[in-house]
């Protein structure tokens, strides 16, 4: 008797769970099948109230519509240099200011790890204006290195690196050191070397985060030829009215490689988020 | 040559905290010295400053005849294993072995040779190619030890090698870490707190507290004739038995008055220095071993109540309560008496310590 009821219970904690789960997918996926859906219809349809959900008739031309109004290999091309190079550069420097601040005693270190604690914790649209003058003054505005600019360096990356470095014991160090290896040699053979799942967890975060950055890229490059794609498909807005279903669709392409990209990183993706948790 | 000599040697860290005051130590070349004492007691500060991994306050460090108080590490010639082993956990056993001589640039073939010769002498060779974690903790501490020996150093440096290994594998360790010491002929310094591992392993034993060396000399010295009070209950398991003690004199012997018993002192005890403690009350430490649970109706010196019994196999360890003193008797697992029995018990009056209260140094033994 009893041990049905405990059945009967765990059956319903399972329904229970599956449907939560169920309802969640479907809040997250929709607004991505909407995409889709609308980059197929015309655009009366896409502007219908009530509106319709399957398309009338598909409508492929939307593409390359798309296609024609933006230049889209140069904003694949910008948006993967951007990528890129601030992927390298949070890497690069992110790991040594994280080795630096966890594993080397130095004066004014808590006072600069403290700076760098505060600019984490700032919106990042406060340092909009003072890094466009910085570009502009460099004459460096409508080009890749205006776009990698504030990604040079990442005070997330220097925290989540440094908490990483912090979790190496010290005694993998000193007998680096034993071996005859000097700070740099430390660094870079042993240390280093350690922190793969962190540093991979950082590529995905940056590269997520430039991928989808738009409001400096907007800022800094006006020329439609050095944009990104998130940029890129904001001009694609206008200011009266909007072709919804072309703007769908190139957002579909600019999606493209990032997905891709999803698909085959998949579980270094998902380790990488899961292993933020941990730490 | 590599013997290591501390003149005067202070470390002091930031914010005054002075762990090691004043130390004056030599250790000989080809000796197997233990640095032994409680957490916090200044060893493996003084184990990492032979390494180069602490600065010198202020004295002198020799490694042989030469001062390396500002000597990098790795000139000078020692090598050091680590109580958690630090491997390289991206490297193999091969590299985590090679990878000093690799940085030393040691010719190829010549590295090739030493970490076989190695992995041959600590029976690593199967394993050559695996990565740490795939190893057990006895084989990982292997490794460490395969690391510092293919370097040849001049003085190995060991910081609680065994401390995490299981208590079986520890003995073993204890073991292959003597024969390696013979083999090498080489200077060993062993930081443990484990006073088994220094008994069993050193040719001399260092016991530091608060960064002072309270005893320097051999297993068996420290153990008959500890010099203090700290001395005597850190050497041994179970502790030596401590319990105050009022010293008198009946013509020409000497007596000690414990728990209202009169028991004689072993005429080879030095005289001169029990007759200042006359009528005074000293604390009488005995050994375990050398307490005697006799019959009730044998000759025996104090009575106790048994409090607890632990059986260890060969014998029985027993808890007494003597009017408030605690004491341990190590008794022949064929012993009658079980808790809450009164167990008579007779001392070995030869193996009797005196020591003075207020001081705590050893006045007889």
């Amino acid at each position: 008797m009893k041990s049905a009821s405990l059945e009967r219970s765990r059956t319903m904690s399972k329904v229970l769970t599956y449907a939560a789960l169920i309802l969640g997918t479907v809040i997250m996926i929709f607004p991505f099948v909407w995409m889709i859906l609308t980059s197929l219809k015309s655009v009366p349809e896409s502007m219908k109230i009530p509106p319709t959900i399957f398309p009338a008739e598909l409508i492929v031309s939307n593409f390359s519509d798309a296609v024609a109004s933006l230049p889209f290999g140069h904003l694949y091309l910008n948006t993967a240099l951007m990528v890129f190079f601030r992927v390298v550069c949070a890497i690069a420097f992110s790991s040594m200011a994280g080795y630096a601040f966890a594993k080397l005693q130095f004066r004014g270190k808590g006072l600069l790890f403290g700076i760098v604690l505060v600019q984490m914790s700032l919106p990042s649209q406060i340092f909009i204006i003072p890094q466009y003058q910085m570009v502009a003054k460099m004459g460096m505005a409508n080009t890749v290195f205006a776009l990698v600019f504030p990604g040079i360096v990442s005070a997330f990356g220097v925290f989540f690196l440094r908490q990483t470095y912090l979790g190496i014991p010290t005694e993998i160090g000193e007998a680096a050191y034993l071996d005859g290896c000097n700070q740099w040699q430390t660094f870079y053979k042993v240390m280093f070397p350690l922190t793969g799942t962190s540093v991979a967890a950082l590529t995905i975060f940056t590269a997520v985060f430039a991928y989808g950055d738009l409001m400096w890229p907007l800022v800094v490059n006006s020329d439609l030829q050095m944009m990104t794609l998130s940029s890129g498909l904001a001009t694609l807005r206008g200011q009266f009215s909007t072709n919804f279903p072309v703007l769908m669709a190139g957002s579909l392409l600019a999606m493209l490689p990032m997905v891709i990209l999803y698909l085959i990183f998949q579980r270094q993706f998902i380790e990488g988020i899961a292993s933020t948790g941990g730490k | 040559m590599a013997s290591i000599t501390f003149k005067h040697v202070e470390k002091t860290y930031p914010g005054n905290v002075t762990v090691v005051p004043d130390l004056n130590l030599e250790i000989k070349d080809k000796e197997f010295v233990i640095l032994v004492g409680p957490s916090g007691c200044g060893k493996s500060t003084t184990l990492r400053m032979i390494a180069g991994l602490e600065d010198i306050t202020s004295g002198e460090l020799y490694i042989g005849d030469r001062v390396v108080n500002d000597v990098a590490p790795k000139d000078r010639n020692i090598a050091m294993v680590f109580q958690n082993y630090a491997l390289y956990p991206h490297m193999t056993v091969y590299k985590n072995i090679a990878f000093g001589l690799m940085q030393a640039k040691v010719p190829k073939d010549e590295i090739d040779r030493r970490v076989h010769e190695a992995a041959k002498a600590l029976d690593l060779e199967h394993l050559l190619n695996r990565k740490p974690k795939a190893l057990s903790g006895g084989q990982r501490q292997r490794v460490a030890l395969g690391r510092a020996m293919v370097r040849n150093p001049a003085v190995f440096l060991l910081d609680e090698p065994l401390s995490n290994l299981d208590a079986k594998l520890r003995t073993a360790m204890r073991a292959e870490i003597s024969r390696l010491h013979k083999r090498l002929q080489t200077t060993f310094v062993y930081v443990t707190h484990d006073q088994t591992e220094a008994m069993t392993m050193g040719d001399r034993i260092v016991v530091m507290k608060n960064g002072i060396i309270q005893q320097n000399d051999t297993p068996q010295t420290l153990y008959d004739r500890p010099c203090n009070l700290f001395v005597a209950g850190f050497i041994g398991s179970p502790q030596m038995n401590f319990m105050d003690a009022v010293i008198a004199k009946k013509g020409d012997a000497y007596t000690a008055q414990v728990c209202g018993n009169t028991i004689p002192l072993a005429p080879s005890m030095d005289k001169k220095a029990l007759a200042a403690y006359v009528g005074k009350t000293v604390v009488l430490g005995i050994r375990p071993e050398d307490v005697e649970a006799v019959g009730s109706g044998e000759r025996h010196d104090l009575e106790a109540k048994i409090e607890i019994a632990e059986l260890m196999g060969a014998e029985i360890n027993l808890h007494l309560d003597c009017q408030g003193n605690k004491l341990v008797v190590r008794a022949p697992s064929t012993y009658a008496g079980r808790e809450g029995d009164v167990g008579a018990l007779r001392l070995k009056t030869e193996k009797i310590h005196l020591f003075d209260k207020e001081t705590e140094v050893a006045i007889a033994h």
